[in-house]
């Protein structure tokens, strides 16, 4: 078979699974009407914000909902309120862990001679445990601790076998525990994404997998006939991340080159297809929760949601671009990213005609500011990494930190603000306390915002400058070095902003739990959600 | 969408699909693609040099993968040929590397053949590259007052090291500089499109 006959199969095929997906899975495609998005509101209850973070008395319970169906909600988030209270704790631990190394791995590359005496300190080293502490650690815990909570709560049903998820959740710890530690000791598989010895991988696998169980078990109790895009984004993302891990880290399988493929299928991935899934489906939950409207779109969501789980698999060659792999792999990858564009101009227009007449809200509700930045960022990071793909900038942009910023805009622009709201969101409603100071929330909303600005800001510009340095025959290549010297720096700055907002975040989450007296007092039925804790 | 054995099904094929192009189909046709002729094995004191380049992350700032002409002046940087397949044969896992922090260095035992060069690169590359923003690596090193017979002491600019301290090499240095230098693939490549 030919290159470009593989490569035009893959194009067609992708092209007529995604129609016959969408057909095969569409209740009415024709039909206006927004039953299946009103799910997630109590009979009555359309029209009224829910918004536990904001300033007390900026929320009422609605007034008209229907009182049965909010007890039962209340009852949803009992069940899952220890379990995501410990996702949320560990979640808190592995932020401030890759805070701090990654702060230190930034300032590295412009003091080399900083903190050489110890190997564990070394930039090889202390930059694998920001990004292994990040991909294990902080995106899971925070992202899988929002599903068990939001999960129930679209059911409309308890959680069912969350003590199967603590027992995953404390294995998933250990492993990660046992990972940065031979990490930082020095024993690594050697792929990026994938240094974790095979070995610890073992308790990962057995650790998600009881992790999702709860997941399949809830699913059975459901009490909806119609499952909300939330679920299927959460759904299928507890379903692709074993598959990818499996598949990656399966010892004696993967052989010479081969393994770089499979690695960049891997890398990307994870990525498109379990952090993105698990942020799209909180901003799903979320975002019209917390302005009270039902989102705009139910057939753009569907688009959104079946565009992404055909195209994204695929555009993982393009970090190979000019490499010794097959070439048709590289266009297939290319073709794919651009088409990436279809579902986020999806997702962007529904999220935009949704928020439409309610901006309003944004300046009341920290889950939103969060969750709307967010959203952008997811809009700007994927547009971004579509051009990013074609061959004239890749060229360019391949082997600099442009792609470091790229990749720090998607994991955390986007997924990790998005997670930063729901959690202001969340906690309020496991723990049946308030959050006591308003205004570190706006701080670690600027800190976050601004930092993570500079940060993009000025590696983009950074890298842009060394690819085209390293492009020019002419410039030795110091000179691609030198001149990053400044914007690597200026990373530093923005950095050290997004772990200061970071360690605001944590003390204001302890503050909460230590605070005395600060128990809700207006949230009706609420109130009793957390008295397990 | 009420069903979620459709979704979850209809999932996991997306998934396959992408599968069988990035990972299947690469297995078929590159996985044990032949040693390149001119390609020798790795000794057992290269092997170890090459876990200390996994466990010090070199990779991450620096890529074992010379572009093509047209698409970046790597050959004429010094940096070698375009890699292709059989010059990975004995790499598990290959090192390709997504970073050019610092230069390419599947050549790099051609290019630079001096042992001292690399030990004492590798204790301070300032004292051999000005402005180099490459760590420094003196944990792989024993600063003396003197040095035992049988060990290797590395020769250093002057002013690196307090005046009277010798730099002897520990086993996993000199390991490293083994494995660094037989990076060297500049036998012809058939394949190569040069």
């Amino acid at each position: 078979m030919s290159p470009l006959a593989i490569l035009m199969s893959a194009f067609i095929l992708s092209i007529v699974g995604l129609g016959f997906f969408i057909w095969s899975q569409r209740a009415h495609l024709t039909d206006p009407s927004t039953e299946g998005s009103e799910v997630i509101f109590a009979a009555g209850e359309i029209g009224t914000p829910e918004e536990p973070a904001a300033p007390s008395g900026a929320t009422h319970p609605a007034a008209d909902a229907d009182d049965a169906e909010l007890a039962a909600r209340a009852r949803a988030d009992a069940s899952t309120a220890p379990l995501v209270f410990f996702f949320y704790c560990c979640a808190f631990v592995w932020l401030l862990v890759a805070s701090a190394a990654g702060l230190t791995a930034s300032i590295k590359l412009h003091a080399p001679d900083w903190l050489t005496a110890e190997a564990w300190l070394s930039f090889g080293r202390i930059r694998t445990v920001h990004l292994n502490a990040v991909a294990y650690g902080w995106a899971p815990m925070a992202g899988l601790g929002t599903a068990l909570f939001v999960i129930p709560r679209l059911l409309k049903t308890e959680l069912v076998g969350g003590r199967y998820a603590l027992l995953g959740a404390a294995l998933w710890n250990a492993a990660l525990i046992a990972g940065l530690g031979s990490l930082a000791y020095g024993i690594s598989d050697g792929l990026e994404w994938l240094e974790i010895p095979w070995q610890i991988d073992l308790l990962f696998v057995a650790g998600g997998a009881l992790i999702g169980l709860p997941l399949i078990l809830t699913l059975r109790r459901r009490q909806v006939a119609h499952l909300y895009v939330s679920v299927w984004y959460m759904g299928c993302a507890l379903f692709w991340f074993p598959v990818l891990f499996l598949v990656a880290n399966f010892p004696g399988l993967h052989h010479g080159i081969e393994q770089a493929t499979m690695n960049w299928w891997f890398g990307h991935n994870v990525l498109g297809l379990f952090y993105t899934p698990l942020a799209l489906a909180s901003i799903y939950y979320f975002l019209p929760k917390v302005i009270g409207r039902p989102i705009q779109s139910y057939n753009l969501s569907l688009l959104g949601f079946w565009g992404l789980a055909f195209f994204y698999g695929q555009v993982g060659g393009h970090h190979l671009i000019g490499g010794p792999v097959p070439g048709w792999m590289v266009t297939l990858s290319i073709v794919q990213s651009m088409m990436m564009i279809l579902p986020v101009a999806a997702f962007t227009a529904n999220q935009h005609l949704t928020l439409k007449g309610n901006l309003a809200a944004l300046r009341d509700s920290p889950t939103l500011r969060f969750m709307c930045l967010g959203g952008l960022m997811y809009t700007a990071s994927s547009v971004q990494g579509s051009f990013e793909a074609l061959r004239s900038m890749n060229a360019i942009t391949h082997f600099t930190h442009y792609t470091v910023a790229h990749a720090h805009l998607g994991l955390y622009g986007f997924v990790s603000l998005v997670f930063f709201g729901a959690m202001y969101f969340v906690i309020p409603r496991i723990t049946g306390r308030d959050w006591p100071w308003p205004r570190m929330i706006s701080a670690h909303f600027w800190l976050a915002s601004i930092g993570i600005a500079i940060y993009f800001v000025s590696l983009t510009i950074g890298g842009w400058l060394q690819g085209r340095a390293m492009l020019d025959e002419s410039r030795g290549f110091m000179e691609s070095v030198l001149l990053t010297l400044p914007y690597l720096k200026a990373r530093s700055v923005g950095g050290a902003m997004m772990a200061l907002g970071h360690v605001i975040f944590a003390a204001h989450f302890v503050r909460l739990l230590i605070a005395r007296g600060a128990r809700r007092t207006a949230a009706g039925p609420f109130a009793t959600a957390a008295e397990g804790i | 969408m009420h069903s979620e054995t459709r979704l979850i099904l209809g999932g996991l094929t997306t998934l396959a699909v992408a599968t069988a192009a990035l990972v299947v189909l690469p297995y078929i046709t590159i996985a044990d693609s032949a040693p390149a002729p001119g390609l020798k094995p790795y000794t057992p004191t290269q092997l170890r040099g090459r876990d200390q380049y996994i466990q010090h992350g070199c990779v991450y700032c620096h890529s074992q993968q010379p572009r093509a002409r047209a698409f970046a002046p790597d050959a004429k940087r010094g940096w070698g040929r375009a890699t292709v397949a059989g010059d990975y044969a004995y790499d598990d896992p290959p090192l390709l590397g997504t970073m050019r922090t610092g230069p390419d260095l599947m050549n790099i035992g051609a290019r630079q053949p001096s042992d001292q060069w690399h030990l004492g690169h590798l204790f301070q590359p300032r004292a051999y590259v000005p402005g180099s923003i490459m760590p420094a690596y003196p944990f792989l090193f024993d600063m003396r007052d003197s040095a035992e017979p049988g060990e290797t002491v590395v020769t250093l600019p002057p002013g690196t090291v307090p005046e009277g301290k010798v730099v002897v090499a520990r086993p996993a240095a000199l390991d490293l500089v083994a494995y660094l230098k037989s990076l060297d693939r500049s036998y012809p490549a058939l394949a190569a499109d040069q």
